[in-house]
C-alpha cells in the first residue's frame, strides 16, 4: 500500500527522478512472478488439493447419508480401513486390478508398437489405414462398452456367430463365465488402447534420424538388430510416457467395466474402481469408498514417482 | 542511451502491474465461481421437481401433468430430470449445499435411505390423505410407519408370453413351477429359448429373483434358508435344461425385452414399462399372466416397484406446504389415471385402479399381481442395498457353477458382516 501511494504521489516523472530502485524492482519482479503462478496454485489447491485431503480425511470418518444433512461425520479411527481390508472382495478387486492393468498395458503397447513400426514404411493407403485405426479412440468408452457387450453375447453375439461359421467353438462364454470375463474385458480394453499407443509411438519413431538406419543398413545389420539397437533405445523416453499415461488411465478403470459386466458375473471383474463406485454410490458407505479410492491414489502415486525419476535421469 | 531506461522502465512496470491485477482478478473470479451455488436464491413462484424421467415420453407426460397442476395452484412447476442411478447422490449433494428441490421423486427402494437421514417431510402433516390408497401401497411409501412418499403408480413383474408361439406348440400358459419348466423346455427350439429373464449384476437381477424367492416362502433376512436355496436351484434347473440362455447372467431387463421382441425367447419375466416398446412391433402378439408359483394354489408374490413423490426438508415450511399441494395434485385420482394410461403402470389409488382395469383389461393379470406384491425395503429399509449386492453375487456364482447353498451361505455372511 505505502509503496504505491508513494509512487502515485510522486510528481510527473522526469527521467532523473524515476531511476529504478534496485531493491524495489526486484520485489516487484518477484510479485509479478508469483502473480502469474498464483492462479495455477489456487486452481491446484482448490480442485486437486482440497478433494485429496478430504478423501483422506473421509476414509477415517463415519460418513453416511445423514452426514449430508447434519454435516457431522465422527472420526472412527481405522474402522473403515480394517473393514475394507477384511472384505474378501477387496483382495479380489486388488488382484483383478493388477491383472487388468498389466494385461492391458502389455497388449496395448506391443500391438501399438508393432503397428507404429509397420506404418513407418511407405505404402499405398498408409494414411487412410492409419486414420481408420484411430476410430476406437474416437468412440466414447461407454459406447464401446455397450457395443462390445452385444458383440460378445454368448448366444446372439456377432463374434460367436462368426467363430461358429469358421468351424471354431461358437459357444464361448466371453462375458458370462467368471473364468473368461476378466480376459474379455482386458481384450476390449486393449482394443480401445491401441490407437493411443500407436499414435504416440509413431510420433516418437518419426524423431529418430533416418541416417542411423542407413548406417545400420550399410553395416549389414539385420532388421531385428536394427530394432533392438537403434529403435528401442532412441524411443525410450516416449515409451516411458506411453506406459505411465497408459497405467494411469488403466488402473482407475470404471466406465468400461460397468458397461460390459457391471463387475460380474459373481464379482469376477470387480476392480478397485468399481469397488469404490459400489461402496460410495450403491451402498452409500462413503468412508469405505474413500478407503479404496485412497489405495488407488497411493498406487498411482508410486508410479508417478517412478515416472519423475525416469524423466530426471533422461534430462541429465 | 540515456533516453532508453526511463521510457522502458515505466512501460515494463505498467504492464507487469496490469498483468498482476488482471491475474488476481481472474483468481478471485475462479474462487468466487467455485463458491457460488451454496447460497441459491429460490424464486418464490417457481417450484422444482427432481425426477428420473429422462426418456422423452416420460419427460413429456410429466411436464404436462406438472403444467396442469401448476395452473391449478397458481405456481410454476419445473422439472429437472437426471438418470435414475443419480437421483440419490444428486439429492444428497444438494442437501449438503442447502439447495434441495421442492419435490424429489425417488425410486421407492431408495426412499428409506433418504428418510432415515432425516431428509423428508411427513406427507400427512402437509395434509395429504391416504384414503382410497390400499394398505400395501401406503406402506410402500412409508418408512418406519411415517408416510413420506406418495406413489402415482406402481408396477411389478409378470410373465409375458408370445401368444403365437404358445398356440403353435399347443401349450397352455404355465401357472406352476413344474408347468413353467415343462413349457419352457418344449418351447426351446433352435435359436429360441423357452424363457428369458435377467440375472444381471445389478438391481435388475435381484428384482427378478424376488418373485421366485418370496413365492417359495423365502426371505431377504435369511438368505441361506432352504426356501431361498430352492428358488435359486429352480433357476439353475431352468438353465441346465437349456430353457434359459447362458447370457442370462449378463442381461438387464431391457436386454430381456430385446430378446423377446426379436423372437429369441417365447416367454419372459418383465414389467409393464416395456409395453410401450413392445407395442412398436405390430407383428408381435403378446399377453401377460401371473408369475408361476411353486405349488398350485400358492400366492404369487412379486416385488412392488415404482417411484414415490417426496417433499424434502428444506426448512421453509411455507414452501413445503405448497410442495405438498403439488404432490397431492400429481397423485390425485385423475392425474394417476392419465399417468397410468400413458406408462402402462397400475394406478396406486383404488378408485383409479378400478377405472384403469376397465380401460386396459389386457393388463388385468398385472393388477392382480400388484395387489399381492411386496416392497423390497419393507423389512430392511436402508439396509436393502447391502443385501441386494450380496444376493447378486450369490445367484451369479450359482448360475455359473457353484452350488446354490454355498453361494447363498456366503451371501448371508457378507450381508450380516457388512455395515
Amino acid at each position: 500500500m505505502t509503496t504505491s501511494t508513494v509512487t502515485a504521489a510522486a510528481p510527473a516523472p522526469t527521467p532523473g527522478k524515476s531511476a529504478p530502485d534496485p531493491a524495489r524492482a526486484r520485489l516487484r519482479r518477484r510479485v509479478a512472478r508469483w502473480g502469474f503462478v498464483a492462479p495455477a496454485v489456487v486452481f491446484m489447491l482448490l480442485f486437486f488439493g482440497y478433494p485429496l485431503v478430504r478423501n483422506v480425511l473421509m476414509s477415517f470418518q463415519h460418513y453416511t447419508p445423514k452426514t449430508f444433512f447434519t454435516g457431522e461425520a465422527p472420526f472412527n479411527g481405522t474402522d473403515n480401513w480394517s473393514s475394507v481390508f477384511q472384505d474378501v472382495l477387496f483382495g479380489k478387486a486388488l488382484w483383478h486390478t493388477l491383472v487388468f492393468t498389466a494385461g492391458s498395458l502389455l497388449g496395448q503397447f506391443c500391438i501399438g508398437l508393432a503397428l507404429a513400426v509397420f506404418f513407418t514404411r511407405r505404402f499405398p493407403l498408409n494414411g487412410v489405414l492409419r486414420s481408420l485405426i484411430l476410430l476406437p479412440w474416437l468412440v466414447p468408452m461407454v459406447v464401446s462398452g455397450i457395443v462390445w457387450r452385444r458383440i460378445l453375447d454368448q448366444d446372439t453375439g456377432v463374434l460367436n456367430t462368426f467363430l461358429g461359421t469358421l468351424g471354431l467353438d461358437g459357444d464361448t462364454p466371453w462375458l458370462t463365465s467368471p473364468d473368461m470375463a476378466l480376459l474379455s474385458v482386458i481384450l476390449v480394453n486393449i482394443w480401445i488402447g491401441i490407437p493411443f499407443n500407436m499414435v504416440i509411438l509413431y510420433g516418437g519413431l518419426q524423431e529418430i534420424p533416418k541416417e542411423l538406419y542407413e548406417a545400420a543398413a550399410l553395416d549389414g545389420a539385420p532388421a531385428w538388430r536394427t530394432f533392438r539397437s537403434i529403435t528401442l533405445p532412441l524411443l525410450k523416453p516416449v515409451i516411458t510416457v506411453v506406459l505411465v499415461l497408459g497405467f494411469m488411465s488403466t488402473v482407475k478403470i470404471l466406465d468400461l467395466i460397468l458397461a460390459l459386466t457391471d463387475g460380474g458375473p459373481a464379482d469376477a471383474t470387480q476392480t478397485l474402481g468399481t469397488l469404490t463406485y459400489q461402496n460410495s454410490f450403491v451402498e452409500l458407505d462413503f468412508g469405505a469408498g474413500a478407503v479404496v479410492g485412497n489405495v488407488l491414489i497411493l498406487v498411482s502415486a508410486v508410479f508417478a514417482v517412478f515416472y519423475l525419476r525416469a524423466n530426471r535421469t533422461e534430462g541429465k | 542511451m540515456t533516453a532508453h531506461p526511463p521510457v522502458a522502465a515505466p512501460r515494463a512496470r505498467g504492464r507487469s502491474r496490469r498483468a498482476v491485477t488482471s491475474f488476481a482478478a481472474v483468481s478471485v473470479l475462479v474462487c468466487g465461481a467455485a463458491l457460488t451455488g451454496c447460497a441459491q436464491q429460490r424464486d418464490s413462484d417457481v417450484y422444482t421437481v427432481m425426477n428420473s424421467s429422462t426418456d422423452e415420453t416420460y419427460h413429456r407426460w410429466d411436464a404436462e401433468a406438472m403444467a396442469r397442476c401448476g395452473e391449478r395452484l397458481g405456481v410454476t412447476v419445473e422439472q429437472q430430470s437426471v438418470p435414475a442411478a443419480q437421483v440419490m447422490t444428486k439429492a444428497l449433494r444438494m442437501a449438503s449445499s442447502k439447495s434441495l428441490p421442492d419435490i424429489v421423486q425417488f425410486d421407492a427402494s431408495e426412499m428409506p435411505t433418504f428418510a432415515e437421514a432425516g431428509g423428508l417431510v411427513d406427507l400427512r402433516t402437509l395434509g395429504l390423505s391416504t384414503e382410497d390408497v390400499p394398505e400395501g401401497i401406503v406402506d410402500f411409501g412409508s418408512y418406519r410407519g411415517t408416510y413420506y412418499g406418495a406413489a402415482r403408480s406402481v408396477n411389478t413383474l409378470a410373465l409375458f408370453y408370445n401368444k403365437d408361439i404358445l398356440d403353435e406348440a399347443g401349450v397352455k400358459v404355465p401357472t406352476t413351477w413344474d408347468e413353467l419348466r415343462e413349457t419352457a423346455k418344449r418351447l426351446t427350439e433352435g435359436k429360441r429359448y423357452g424363457l428369458a429373464l435377467s440375472a444381471g449384476g445389478a438391481e435388475d437381477g435381484v428384482f427378478q429373483f424376488t418373485p421366485f424367492m418370496w413365492s417359495n416362502g423365502g426371505d431377504e433376512t435369511d438368505l441361506d434358508s432352504p426356501e431361498v436355496v430352492g428358488a435359486l436351484d429352480y433357476w439353475k434347473a431352468l438353465l441346465r435344461d437349456g430353457s434359459l440362455s447362458k447370457s442370462t447372467v449378463n442381461w438387464t431387463q431391457a436386454d430381456v425385452n430385446d430378446q423377446f421382441m426379436a423372437g429369441n425367447a417365447a416367454m419372459m419375466i418383465n414389467g409393464p414399462w416395456q409395453v410401450e416398446t413392445l407395442n412398436t412391433k405390430k407383428s408381435l402378439h403378446w399377453e401377460i399372466a401371473r408369475i408361476p408359483v411353486p405349488e398350485a394354489g400358492a400366492d404369487s408374490v412379486g416385488p412392488l416397484g415404482g417411484a414415490v413423490l417426496t417433499v424434502p426438508r428444506t426448512g421453509d415450511t411455507e414452501r413445503e406446504r405448497t410442495a405438498g399441494r403439488i404432490v397431492a395434485c400429481l397423485a390425485s385420482e385423475r392425474e394417476q389415471l392419465t399417468y397410468a394410461r400413458n406408462s402402462w403402470m397400475v394406478p396406486a389409488n383404488e378408485k383409479a385402479a378400478a377405472q384403469w382395469r376397465a380401460q386396459v383389461p389386457e393388463l388385468d393379470a398385472l393388477a392382480d399381481q400388484v395387489a399381492a406384491a411386496r416392497s423390497r425395503t419393507a423389512k430392511l429399509g436402508a439396509g436393502w442395498s447391502g443385501v441386494s449386492l450380496a444376493l447378486q453375487s450369490a445367484f451369479q456364482s450359482a448360475l455359473t457353477g457353484q452350488s446354490s447353498e454355498a453361494a447363498l451361505k456366503r451371501a448371508q455372511q457378507r450381508a450380516t458382516s457388512g455395515n
